[in-house]
């Protein structure tokens, strides 16, 4: 515990400490550097070929056009796709959000009969793989002989999101809330009425939060949407079926929007949630 | 509106752990009773139970002669505020305080006009359309208050709640507590562990410990006349003394005692009438000792040990010559000139002292 003081006195009595100190910094930057590029070099890859003049995502870059953006916009196949990943990330993030809630709030505020085995039997599902899931729902809706369409894919991503939105709301419900929901049933509120005028506006950042979180989780997720679905797709899968053909800008084009829509998700939440959420 | 409140034979018991012993009360409608007891003796365990928020054991809650057995608290008479003020955070403080109404089917239009009311009488009118979080403690617990009145209980249930306030504003607070009290006539149970805003406030003070009532009565009866060991002691400074009854006349009796025999008026054993020979505890305040220029015939003398000056009076503590091992505190005139080592003649005003059956010593 000492050493950073004995450092510090040595770094003002000898003029070599502070060379040193100038070069671990450099060092910490150069560090902060390479793995900042390592996360988005792929990232930043992608979105510049996707602005390739030519007909190979793949250096050299020939120049800038936004032909691929038009060729985009312009696949009917495309944007219905994407209508129909929107659609499936809004509907399955809601119904994760309401079953999450519900139970959440149960576990926290009723004793209920093995309720640590509940809690552990609602959040398992996240540690099983998105293929396992997929696998084992396919069987089922095979054997209950349930047509695959982009609900069985949303039933998939309430499988994979429930969990989640379960943990994120189940968290922020802290006893601290008890004594303000037992007020509103004194003052006369019915068990329903309390948690839709108290408990759950109270809860709101945390269930926006989860609500934003399961919808880029849904928006991007490929096996479940692949296996679960037959006719209409959503945009992974279309964007995979664009990609046996090969390479392509287009694909990097849409590549990039898909990427570009999860960034302003995130900072939406971000914006209108956690910053809010910091001041009391 | 108003209610009495009657408790009856209350037990409350958590697993095998007594809360509350047997507990009788009888309240009347617009009192301001305030339970008075160290932490852990059962006074949220009471207002919890009156509020219909934890099951008695046994025992019966009749508010209003109405028996309160399985009626769960939104269809109670009362009210409760509670300690951490529990407003709702998300709500602005005219919604907070129209919640109760909202709740009874009142149309937004009136119960705005109602609720803007209770905010004025706590003095928020100005701040209706702020959001808890912008408000001071103080200020919180004003709305509190407003909203639990707001739905015009009989009995409002109120769990520490100037705890969290600092020591200025709590005694302002304890002042429009009172005033608001007397003016909406209200029946208030208020909880408490400082035995100084207790007796700021209340009409009667019930002190609890272990979950047992040990006195029940006004401040002063209280403060003057404790009917156990434990009240005396709660209430403020007390010197126990030990003795014994050696003689019993028709309205006083003599207490042999360590510093010398003491004659005390029959109305001062406040449990029973004294019976010659018994073991009796005497209770003496440290305001009740007199400087006087003569030995009172028969009482030691006692020795300062130490003196310090407090602005309203010299705390002293003795050492009777009698018994030195013995110490007393005792609270001296301001103009008395007392110094360390000096020989004073101890006395004191028997109306004071209040004898008590003897409990062990400890
Ligand atoms: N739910 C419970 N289960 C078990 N024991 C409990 C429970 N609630 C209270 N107790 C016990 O009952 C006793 C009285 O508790 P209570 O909360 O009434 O004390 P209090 O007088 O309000 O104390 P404080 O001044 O600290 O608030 C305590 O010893 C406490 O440990
Ligand atoms: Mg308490």
């Amino acid at each position: 515990m000492a050493q950073p003081g004995e450092t510090q006195a040595t770094d003002i009595a000898f003029p070599a400490g502070s060379a040193r100190r100038m070069l671990a910094s450099a060092l910490s930057w150069f560090y902060l550097a390479a793995v900042y590029a390592f996360i988005f070099l792929p990232v930043a890859v992608l979105v510049l070929f996707s602005f390739q003049d030519g007909r190979l995502p793949v250096p050299p870059f020939n120049g800038f056009s936004l032909q691929w953006y038009e060729s985009v916009f312009a696949d009917r196949k495309l944007m219905a796709a994407l209508a129909n990943s929107l659609m499936v990330a809004v509907a399955s993030s809601f119904v994760s959000c309401l079953l999450g809630f519900l139970a959440a709030y149960a576990l926290a505020r009723y004793r209920l009969p093995a309720s640590a085995l509940q809690r552990g039997l609602l959040i398992a599902p996240m540690t099983v793989s998105y293929l396992i899931i997929a696998l084992g729902l396919l069987a089922v809706l095979n054997a209950l002989q349930v047509p695959l369409s982009l609900w069985t894919v949303g039933i998939g991503h309430v499988v994979i999101n429930l969990p989640l939105c379960f943990a994120i709301i189940y968290a922020s419900m802290g006893d601290h809330h008890v004594n303000i929901e037992r007020a509103a049933r004194d003052l006369g509120a019915s068990d329903v009425k309390v948690m839709a005028l108290v408990t759950a506006p109270m809860l709101m950042p945390s269930i926006m939060a989860a609500f934003f979180l399961s919808i880029t989780f849904s928006w991007d997720e490929f096996i479940i949407a692949f296996l679960l679905s037959r006719f209409d797709v959503t945009l992974p899968v279309e964007i995979w079926s664009m990609l046996r053909s090969g390479l392509n800008p287009k694909t990097n084009a849409i590549g990039s929007l898909v990427f570009l829509a999860s960034v302003v998700v995130l900072v939406v939440l971000e914006l209108a949630l956690f910053g809010r959420s910091r001041k009391p | 509106m108003t209610a009495s409140v009657s408790i009856r034979n209350l037990t409350k018991t958590f697993a095998t752990f007594k809360a509350l012993d047997d507990v009788w009360l009888d309240i009347a409608a617009g009192e301001f009773i305030v339970l008075l007891g160290p932490s852990g003796c059962g006074k949220t365990t009471l207002l919890s139970i009156l509020g219909g928020f934890l099951t008695p054991t046994g025992g019966t809650v009749t508010i209003g002669d109405r028996d309160m057995a399985g009626v769960p608290p939104a269809l109670r008479p009362t009210t409760t505020m509670f300690q951490d003020y529990a407003l709702f955070p998300h709500m602005r403080l005219i919604d907070n305080v129209g919640f109760g109404l909202r709740m009874r089917g009142m149309d937004r239009a009136s119960r705005d006009a109602k609720a803007a009311g209770f905010l004025d009488l706590v003095g928020l009118k100005l701040s209706a359309r702020k959001k808890p979080h912008e408000l001071s403690g103080g200020q919180r617990q004003r709305v509190a208050l407003a909203r639990a009145l707001a739905v015009d209980p009989d009995v409002l249930l109120l769990d520490e709640p100037l705890g969290a306030l600092d020591l200025k504003l709590r005694r302002q607070m304890q002042d429009e507590l009172k005033a608001l009290q007397k003016r909406v006539g209200t029946t208030f149970v208020h909880v408490t562990h400082d035995q100084e805003e207790a007796m700021a406030i209340a009409d009667r003070i019930v002190v609890m410990n272990h979950g047992r009532v040990e006195d029940f009565g006004p401040p002063s009866d209280i403060y003057m006349r404790p009917k156990s060991i434990f009240a005396a002691g709660f209430m403020g400074e007390v010197n126990f003394l030990s003795g014994r009854v050696s003689r019993v006349e028709c309205d006083a009796a003599e207490v042999e005692t360590q510093i010398g025999p003491i004659v005390l008026p029959i109305a001062n054993f406040t449990i029973a009438r004294p019976q010659a020979g018994e073991h009796v505890t005497l209770c003496i305040r440290p305001e009740h000792f007199r400087t006087v220029d003569r030995s009172v015939a028969g009482l030691s003398e006692a020795v300062v040990s130490d003196v310090s000056f407090f602005g309203t009076h010299h705390r002293c503590h003795l050492a009777p010559v009698a018994s030195p091992e013995r110490k007393l505190v005792a609270h001296m005139p301001q103009s008395a000139r007392i110094a360390r080592c000096d020989r004073i003649a101890l006395a004191f005003d028997p109306a004071g002292v209040t004898a008590l059956p003897e409990v062990p010593e400890t």
